[in-house]
């Protein structure tokens, strides 16, 4: 009985105020806290602090644009952190010329090592193989993707530290470092390059291929996607894969940035990524989303959390807030979520 | 019940639409898909409240203001989708929301006590701690009616009760059925099936187009006559027949589908044997009631749902189809019989909507998706089918259901199908829209496509097909020409056992 019985005359635009907050809220909140803390204190507006701001939330950032992916077909990836660690401790023993020579350091062990790019091929195959053990378990066991990863999160996070053996395998080759430590031109870090090239990629990818509109139809609604002769389940399972690609990326830069790998490393990325991910204007149920919102998202959690630091807010203050607003970001997102169901 | 008028936005569901049922008596309301049935029972059980007309029951005018209401003064309406918690017990189902005991606590002795007392009455052997789930749908809705029971209730409302009923189970339903009545109690039967009506009914009501249009004693109708009740308009001049498409060479056909078992039942007959063949450039029509097993045809031979056996058969080649994917390679195109759940994705814009089953059409360098060439897809269909819209990019979800549904039709339309199955094409939308579709659909077929129309509005199936293929549960009843056919032809053919034509 539920009839749509509009006149036949051509539709009107509808003024959509709500879209219109939905995809510029955060950049127009970004500019506000800057503002803000430029204001409130003048060493936060100095290009030196902005970079480093950037270099702390490059590795958010990497991890963000993968969960961007699983977010957008209405998935979730709560392994990210563990997966990270696991990946970065296996890149490091990679870099420091296999399992036995990992807990060698200084001048000896520089022959054994081999070069920085064996080291991110070794920690994005970790990553790709993990994120494609969940995505399989999703699609073929038919699994939810919070329980496959809540489960993925303790178990990565064990193989981490079986693989550790309990110390830390720090002091890489140069090479390696350079990727989390060197700067480009003398002021732009590495890892900002890094997130921000693969940021661009990943655009590119959801916004102008036929995949990123695969990704789309199936978070939008799954049995429309299916019905239009879309394989629903490669998508779902595609994008846990590239989760994990973007988390072995991620677990090379922050081994770089720190010259170590532990088997403790990214403890609690995932609420940070997610929240990133989620005040970006990425909607948890699915379909609607930008790597663009992202990218401000993720800067957005950075500035908050690096003014809070100038400002001299206590940490257990700044998790209050990221708490806060990742419950206020869905709820606009369940409120924008109800009027389209309505339009 | 009387006058009862009930509006709904862009459509006046009810109007003077009434209902009387006498104490200790079994009475039919009937009428076609669409006919106020369902929204007529929906307020009497408080579900919905009616814009105009009076209620009165036991004597006394009385306003149901919810279903909780309702069911305090003792009218209890028994749904077509159970409304059981699956993972709790039977006492607990019968007794939820009103458990006996003392404060907080429950007292599962005599839950469980009362429970059996009220199965007994119903000559049922059910234990009160098995859990729901785990019985059959007949059982389950043995269930439904004790709860009922337990309320207290003096007219029990029963919503296509033998829908999903084996002969045995109904037999056993109608025994039950007259206890109650033997009782005192009052019972509305909602059915399709007629000659339950005549079996166990003492009255009916019919409804059509929202208004009370008759009743009486069923001892004193017919079959034929209740028929004629039901669909009454004459030959409805709003879908004017077309001229015929030349027909050609047999595309799809489909041998011996069969499929048991469904969500609630794994032993229901879904699909029985159901063979038909449709030729280019014609559209056969399918016409039978809600449940037939129409859309689950549709769903099987596009490879949405599996099947058990069966063969498809298309340009002579028998296919394999496992998927949608693999009918859409094989050429045929589903637009699916509801709109927002299964076709539209609302929170895309019209463009990316029109082009989502014809990516490969649109492909440059094998991965991007060149905008240029989907844009001209887009306004070529925006031409063809008249799409009123705003902008390509506008979401979908701002346009008419009419407009949405040509966006649909224009997806597959893309594809160049073979073979394009419809399921309730016309479903939600105006009657200005619904004749463009139509229009649109003949064009289809003149241009080569075999068309499957699947609908529950008999005129527009008699408008539409070239020939009607009719079923009920599960099974081909029939087949006839649609120059031969008519209304009441097909409501038999659709309703009864024996095939016609």
């Amino acid at each position: 009985m539920t009839q749509n019985l509009h006149s036949d005359l051509p539709d009107p635009v509808k003024i959509d105020i709500i879209g219109f907050l939905a995809r510029f809220a955060p950049l127009i909140f970004l500019i506000v806290l800057m503002a803000g803390f430029a204001v409130g204190e003048p060493r936060f507006l100095t290009p030196l602090n902005l970079f480093n701001v950037l270099r702390q939330v490059s590795i958010y950032g990497l991890l963000a644009v993968g969960m961007t992916f699983v977010i957008l077909t209405a998935g979730i990836d709560l392994s990210i952190g563990s997966l990270v660690a696991f990946a970065g401790l296996v890149a490091a023993a990679v870099s420091k010329g296999g399992l036995s020579n990992r807990f060698t350091v200084g001048a000896g062990q520089e022959a054994a090592s081999h070069g920085w790019y064996l080291a991110a091929l070794a920690a994005v195959a970790v990553g790709l193989l993990g994120g494609f053990l969940q995505g399989f378990a999703i699609t073929r066991l038919k699994v939810p993707p919070f329980v496959v990863t809540l489960g993925g999160m303790s178990a990565f996070r064990g193989a981490a530290l079986l693989f550790a053996a309990g110390g830390p395998i720090s002091g890489f080759e140069p090479g390696f470092v350079w990727m989390g430590q060197g700067r480009i031109l003398g002021q732009v870090p590495v890892p900002v390059v890094i997130f921000l090239g693969f940021a661009v990629l990943a655009h590119i990818v959801l916004r102008y291929t036929r995949y990123g509109r695969q990704v789309y139809a199936v978070g939008g609604n799954p049995e429309a996607a299916r019905l239009s002769g879309l394989n629903v389940r490669a998508v779902t399972t595609s994008v846990y894969v590239i989760m994990g690609f973007f988390a072995g990326l991620g677990a090379f830069v922050l081994s770089a940035r720190l010259n170590s790998a532990e088997a403790v490393a990214g403890t609690g990325y995932e609420l940070t990524v997610i929240a990133s991910v989620v005040i970006g204007g990425t909607s948890l149920f699915g379909g609607v989303g930008t790597i663009f919102g992202t990218v401000v998202g993720t800067i957005l959690i950075g500035v908050l959390l690096n003014g809070l630091v100038l400002m001299n807010v206590s940490a257990y203050i700044q998790q209050i807030i990221i708490g806060i607003i990742i419950v206020l970001a869905v709820a606009f997102d369940t409120f924008a979520k109800s009027r389209r169901r309505t339009a | 019940m009387t006058q009862i008028g009930k509006r709904f936005p862009g459509v006046q569901a009810l109007d003077d639409a009434g209902l009387e049922v006498l104490p200790g008596e079994i009475h039919a309301l009937l009428g076609e898909n669409g006919a106020g049935k369902s929204t007529l029972i929906k307020i009497l059980s408080g579900a919905q409240q009616p814009d105009s007309g009076t209620i009165e029951f036991g004597g006394q005018r009385v306003t149901m203001a919810s279903p909780h209401d309702a069911q305090r003064r003792g009218v209890v309406t028994i749904y077509q989708e159970f409304t059981l918690a699956p993972n709790m017990t039977i006492a607990e189902n019968v007794f939820i929301g009103r458990e006996p005991g003392p404060g907080v606590f429950v007292d599962w002795r005599k839950m469980a006590a009362e429970t059996r007392a009220i199965t007994a009455r119903l000559g049922l052997q059910l234990r009160p701690m098995s859990i729901v789930r785990e019985l059959r749908v007949a059982e389950q809705q043995m269930v439904e009616i004790a709860r009922a029971l337990s309320m207290k209730s003096r007219l029990i409302v029963m919503d296509e009760p033998t829908s999903a009923l084996s002969s045995t189970e109904v037999e056993k339903l109608f025994r039950i059925v007259r206890d109650l009545k033997a009782q005192g109690l009052s019972i509305i039967f909602v059915t399709h099936r007629l000659e339950e009506v005549m079996q166990i009914c003492d009255r009916f009501t019919v409804l059509r187009d929202g208004r009370l249009v008759g009743s009486g004693a069923v001892a004193d109708a017919t079959i034929d006559g209740i028929i004629r009740l039901i669909v009454g308009r004459q030959v409805n001049a709003l879908f004017a027949r077309r001229e015929r498409a030349v027909v050609g060479d047999v595309v799809l056909s489909v041998e011996g589908l069969s499929r048991r078992g469904n969500a609630q039942d794994q032993n229901a007959t879904v699909l029985a044997d159901v063979g038909l063949e449709v030729r280019r450039g014609e559209i056969l029509g399918i016409a039978g009631l809600v449940g037939a097993g129409r859309t689950e045809m549709a769903r099987a031979v596009f490879g949405a749902d599996p099947f058990d056996a069966g063969r498809i058969i298309i340009d002579g080649h028998e296919v394999h189809i496992r998927s949608p994917q693999d009918a859409i390679r094989h050429g045929i195109g589903l637009v699916p019989e509801d709109r927002k759940q299964q076709a539209l994705f609302l929170a895309l814009a019209v463009r990316i909507n029109l082009s989502m089953a014809s990516h490969k059409q649109i492909t440059s360098w094998g991965i991007f998706i060149d905008e240029t060439a989907e844009r001209a897809m887009v306004a070529e269909y925006r031409k063809k089918l008249n799409i009123r819209m705003a902008s390509p990019e506008q979401l979908i979800a701002g346009l008419s259901g009419g407009n949405q549904q040509k966006v649909t039709l224009a997806r597959w339309l893309a594809l160049g199908p073979k073979v394009l199955i419809v399921d309730e094409p016309t479903r939600g939308i105006d009657i200005g829209a619904k004749v463009e579709v139509h229009n649109h659909l003949f064009e289809l077929a003149r241009s080569g496509i075999a068309v499957i129309a699947i609908s529950s509005e008999l005129p527009e199936v008699l408008a539409i097909s070239d020939r009607i293929v009719t079923m009920r549960e599960g099974r081909v009843t029939g087949e006839i020409k649609s120059e031969d056919a008519n209304e009441e032809i097909l409501m038999s053919m659709m309703t009864l056992n024996a095939k016609a034509a």
